[in-house]
């Protein structure tokens, strides 16, 4: 029991090692040449557009439930208009943020780890760095620029498309006026949720894209390693995200408000 | 051909003109935790030959031309490829010394997500920042050369294995690197396959002046390579026997448990067989 308790925590202790090893090449790589401009725009489009419909999906129909519950609630209390109030506060801080980065995970942690892990176990990575390309130059720095830059941009359409889904349902299931639900989201917003809502995202793509790389650079085990390494992916920048954002909130509400 | 892309001193040149010392490994050493790779392995490939690695699975043949380019550090001895001491330098610098070397690997390691064009040309596109014309012209040479220029355009997906490691090779060789090394190019290619793959390690060899490391389990094509030569008939390009002075150009390496069983030319290999009852299993 010891020694497998002990082997787990060296096991555990090698995983923090390398992936901090892999954020200091990736520091170094991304503020030094070369830089491979047609990958960066590659992922660009990869992480960002390609994660377009899920997320608004996510954001519209999170909207859409917050209002049906929050509606019911307040209605109690004769309070329906102020809805929007709660969907702005709720959707800029937390939901839009947190459920972008659980699509983003699931979508693009998985992604870069299958490829990168697939990579790795057809020799890629072996013939990139033989044919003299840095694969963190190459496959890290692209992703994870493209994942600190999307992320945000994701989570305020996300965010956006939540707040119209909960004006659909405020509007047509408790009959509340349009301007009175939009006054009501405008008052519900503050500047430092506002920012809450853009920085948080930017610490979310970071700890998912890199999460994505460190586990498909460490695939072991052929094509079957490659599915391990997809699935631990997920759960790790899933459990990531909550871990992160709890840090995040904390951090920024003693620095904002 | 073109002037080579990589610069080294008059002086370095000159030692390491045909015949010199283009890699050596000496008393090298790698485990991999309590597992031994390789036990004081010693050896010099001089320029303009090949050195044939045989030896069963897991005898560290693969392991040898990683340590070569640089891809593993040994945990003991030295490496010295093109004149530089290579075992204890950063990755950034073994860029440098990549520069020179081309590898083939198993199963070709294409990039999937490049057509024929754009993974043959990868090297001198993104790392060496040719122009698209020069590039373009120097895929169709080497596609030209190893007989594929119709696939220049199709995916890695859509080639046969055989095409697969032909075009690895035309990608190992876009940039006129002065050391190939071949992992297993041949292993499971049908005979009349691997036959052209070793006829386009044996041009690269006779016509281009490449020195090569060649790991393999298939004795055939080890013997074809060693003991054939290839000349130019005009445009053609004839394969014959390989006169005596040229087919000892080939030495082979036997690996056994880690360490060097076996080092000698094909003839030699030939006669070890018959008093070496392990390597004469291994020829029969």
């Amino acid at each position: 029991m010891a020694t497998k308790l002990e082997t787990w925590a060296k096991d555990a202790v090698l995983e923090v090692q390398e992936y901090v090893k892999l954020l200091a090449r990736f520091g170094r790589a991304a503020v030094t040449p070369p830089f491979y401009f047609r990958d960066i725009v590659e992922q660009f489009d990869s992480i960002g557009i390609g994660s377009l419909t899920v997320v608004l999906l996510a954001g519209l129909f999170t909207g859409m439930v917050l209002a049906l519950n929050s509606g019911i609630t307040l209605d109690q209390f004769g309070a329906r208009s102020m809805v929007g109030r709660l969907i702005s506060a709720s959707m800029v801080k937390e939901l839009g943020p947190v459920l972008t980065g659980l699509m983003v995970a699931g979508r693009v942690g998985s992604g870069i780890a299958a490829e990168l892990g697939s990579m790795l176990v057809t020799d890629q990575i072996a013939a990139l760095r033989a044919l003299g390309t840095d694969p963190v130059r190459k496959l890290v720095v692209p992703r994870v620029l493209a994942g600190l830059i999307m992320m945000p941009m994701l989570s305020v359409l996300a965010t956006g498309i939540g707040m119209v889904g909960g004006w659909i349902v405020t509007v047509l299931q408790f009959h509340v006026a349009s301007t009175v639900y939009w006054s009501s989201v405008v008052q519900g917003l503050y500047m430092q949720d506002v920012w809450m809502g853009l920085i948080k995202p930017l610490f979310l793509g970071f700890t998912i894209v890199t999460i994505g790389c460190h586990v498909g650079l460490r695939t072991t085990g052929g094509t079957q390693g490659v599915g391990n390494s997809t699935k631990l992916a997920v759960v790790a920048s899933s459990v990531a995200v909550i871990a992160v954002d709890f840090m995040v909130t904390k951090i920024l509400i003693v620095l904002l408000y | 051909m073109a002037k080579k892309e990589t610069v080294r001193p008059a002086l370095l040149d000159e030692a390491l003109a045909f015949g010199g010392p283009i890699v050596v490994f000496d008393h090298v050493d790698l485990a991999f935790d309590e597992k031994v790779i390789l036990r004081q392995v010693s050896f010099t490939l001089q320029t303009g030959h090949t050195k044939i690695f045989l030896g069963a699975s897991g005898a560290g043949k693969s392991t040898i031309l990683r340590l070569a380019l640089g891809l593993l550090k040994p945990d003991a001895g030295r490496i010295f490829v093109n004149g530089e001491q290579i075992d204890g330098l950063s990755e950034d610098a073994l860029m440098r010394v990549r520069a020179d070397l081309g590898m083939v690997f198993q199963e070709g390691a294409l990039f999937d997500s490049l057509t024929v064009r754009e993974n043959v040309g990868y090297k001198l596109a993104e790392e060496l920042k040719w122009p698209a014309d020069k590039v373009d012209a120097r895929v169709k040479e080497v596609l030209g050369f190893i007989g594929l220029t119709e696939f220049i355009d199709r995916m890695p997906s859509d080639l046969s294995g055989g095409q697969r490691r032909r075009v690895a090779i035309a990608r190992a060789m876009a940039a006129k690197p002065r050391i190939l090394l071949y992992d297993e190019p041949t292993t499971g290619l049908d005979p009349i396959t691997s036959l052209t793959v070793d006829e386009e390690i044996i041009k690269l060899r006779d016509l281009e002046e490449v020195s090569s490391v060649l790991v393999t389990h298939q004795l055939r094509d080890a013997f074809f390579v060693a003991e054939h030569a290839a000349t130019r008939a005009g445009a053609e390009v004839k394969f014959d026997r390989a006169a005596e002075g040229k087919s000892d150009q080939a030495e082979f390496i036997m690996l056994k448990d880690g360490g060097i069983l076996f080092e000698g030319n094909a003839t030699e290999l030939r006669a070890a067989a018959r008093q070496d009852p392990y390597i004469g299993s291994f020829l029969s």
